[in-house]
């Protein structure tokens, strides 16, 4: 027994990648379903107030984020994008992150077109701008100021949709899509507390917690956090709307399931070998 | 002269923020505009500086066949493609930019962060030990954490009997939620108030001339 859990303690760093692989590819191919129960956290906090807005709303979604985290974020961009239209309200995208206005474009256009929504009337991409928080604070005074065009070059003022949207203060919600910095806290401190419009967000699983305090003090009107709150707010939607195409964080939840058993197991197995060969080989590399 | 001309462009520029926050009126409001805009573009010309440094970094390793000198072409080539491709066609939907941005960047960066699992999982196994009560307390809240963010965690607590028809079919993520809401904001919050008051503290030193490592570590 002791031979075998010393070969456990051993094993090689190669057989843990192979079982990681398999516990995300296997659920994937098979299509493994599981449901999403959706309690009362931040995740349905954020879709009940974005289902309280009046038609015709108008939003700012903020895609703060890159490709490398794009597998937990854009679900919920795509998510939030077919809520507000089928609720017919209208979006401005903008970024604090270069490689999100390209990102915001995708989600836009494909979401728009599968909805009949047209670029100018129902949404605009006013693209990346740099300054972060102070970008931010900038557009609680002008919005043309940081943003004289859009990602295409065209004016801000030749806009239709963008008419009486002069100042931070005429949107009705802002929901930043953020992988960290600057992100959620440059809008909630800028746009949230100094200008009062309500601030909500989506953020990677790994950076959840730190946003909690903004959640208790009211801050923040809900959050998404990782897959888990994108398949959360896919889950609400469709449960409202009719016709909406299946996102990919939902069928995502089965890989996540299945890989958190897997290294909750190697956990545990590393703490037996560990309690039974030894606490003196704990910190040998191997 | 060197040195006190920065700290005279430091103060006014810090002071005028401040004031045009508590006096949001003429003329402090205008200075606060106007300060915003030119932080905007000295932030937009760090971006220059960013891919000069990157140039320069890049040819110089190529020279000097410094250690992995042959991944730097690649970054070079990539970089200078990118840039070209932008620049004469434009960033719009379906150009060339798009288009290498779309099935290149996307996947090659998504790629880079799910590697993140592979290592988790191995470092979890290697180092994540309950050595003392309180690395045994910290596992256990990941359990239930890691249980409660993933369907499988109520899935798994509703086979037990009499769970799924009680009051909590859902106990694994309620409890996750409660962790996330009570213990792990206090502790956050706490973070986010030291914090402040760091930034408050050394944002302050900045303006009155106190702290000057910022200059280049000039006494």
């Amino acid at each position: 027994m002791r031979k075998l859990l010393e070969k456990l303690d051993r094993v090689d760093r190669r057989v843990i990648y192979v079982l990681m692989a398999l516990s995300v590819f296997v659920p994937l191919v098979f299509r493994l379903d599981f449901p999403i129960p959706v309690g009362g956290g931040p995740s349905r906090d954020l879709f009940e107030y974005v289902d309280s807005l009046p038609p015709g709303s108008t939003v700012l979604i903020s895609y703060d984020y890159d490709p490398s985290t794009m597998p937990e974020l854009q679900p919920m961009a795509v998510a939030l994008t077919q809520h507000l239209f089928t609720n017919g309200h209208r979006i401005i995208a903008t970024a604090l992150w270069p490689q999100g206005a390209s990102l915001s474009q995708e989600v836009l256009s494909s979401v728009g077109d599968s909805l009949g929504r047209t670029q100018y009337s129902d949404w605009v991409n006013l693209g990346y701008t740099v300054g972060a928080g102070v970008s931010v604070l900038r557009m609680g005074s002008s919005m043309q100021a940081v943003y004289p065009q859009d990602r295409d070059g065209v004016p801000y003022d030749s806009i239709p949709m963008l008419r009486r949207v002069t100042v931070i203060r005429d949107l009705d919600m802002i929901v930043c899509l953020s992988a960290g910095d600057p992100g959620i806290h440059a809008w909630v401190m800028m746009a949230g507390d100094r200008y009062g419009v309500p601030v909500g967000g989506g953020c990677t699983a790994v950076s959840a917690p730190e946003f909690y305090p903004y959640l208790g003090t009211g801050q923040m009107i809900g959050l998404l956090g990782g897959l888990k709150g994108a398949a959360d707010y896919e889950t609400l939607v469709r449960e409202g709307a009719v016709g909406c195409p299946p996102g990919t964080a939902t069928p995502g939840m089965a890989a996540q399931s299945i890989a958190h058993l897997v290294i909750m197991g190697f956990i545990v197995l590393g703490n037996i070998t560990y309690l039974s060969v030894g606490k003196g080989r704990k910190g040998a590399s191997r | 002269m060197r040195l006190v001309l920065p700290l005279i462009v430091t103060f006014i520029c810090g002071m005028l923020m401040i004031l045009q926050f508590f006096i949001p009126h003429r003329p402090f409001s205008l200075l606060g505009e106007e300060l915003s805009d030119w932080y905007m573009i000295v932030a937009s010309a760090a971006i220059f500086l960013g891919v000069v440094n990157l140039v320069q970094v890049h040819l110089m390793k190529i020279s000097q066949r410094a250690k992995n000198w042959q991944y730097s072409p690649v970054v070079l080539l990539g970089f200078f493609v990118m840039t070209a491709a932008g620049a004469v066609w434009g960033v719009e939907e379906g150009r060339p930019f798009d288009y290498m941005f779309q099935n290149m960047v996307v996947p090659m960066g998504a790629t880079m962060f799910s590697l993140l699992a592979f290592f988790v999982a191995s470092a979890a196994f290697r180092a994540f030990r309950s050595s003392n009560w309180r690395a045994t307390l910290l596992l256990l809240s990941a359990f239930i954490v890691m249980l409660g963010r993933v369907p499988i965690g109520d899935m798994i607590w509703r086979l037990f009997p009499g769970a799924a028809s009680g009051a909590h079919p859902n106990l694994v993520s309620e409890v996750a939620e409660w962790l996330m809401q009570v213990p792990n904001m206090a502790g956050q919050r706490a973070v986010m108030i030291g914090a402040a008051l760091g930034v408050v503290a050394t944002s302050l030193r900045m303006i009155f001339g106190i702290e000057r490592s910022y200059l280049g570590g000039a006494e």
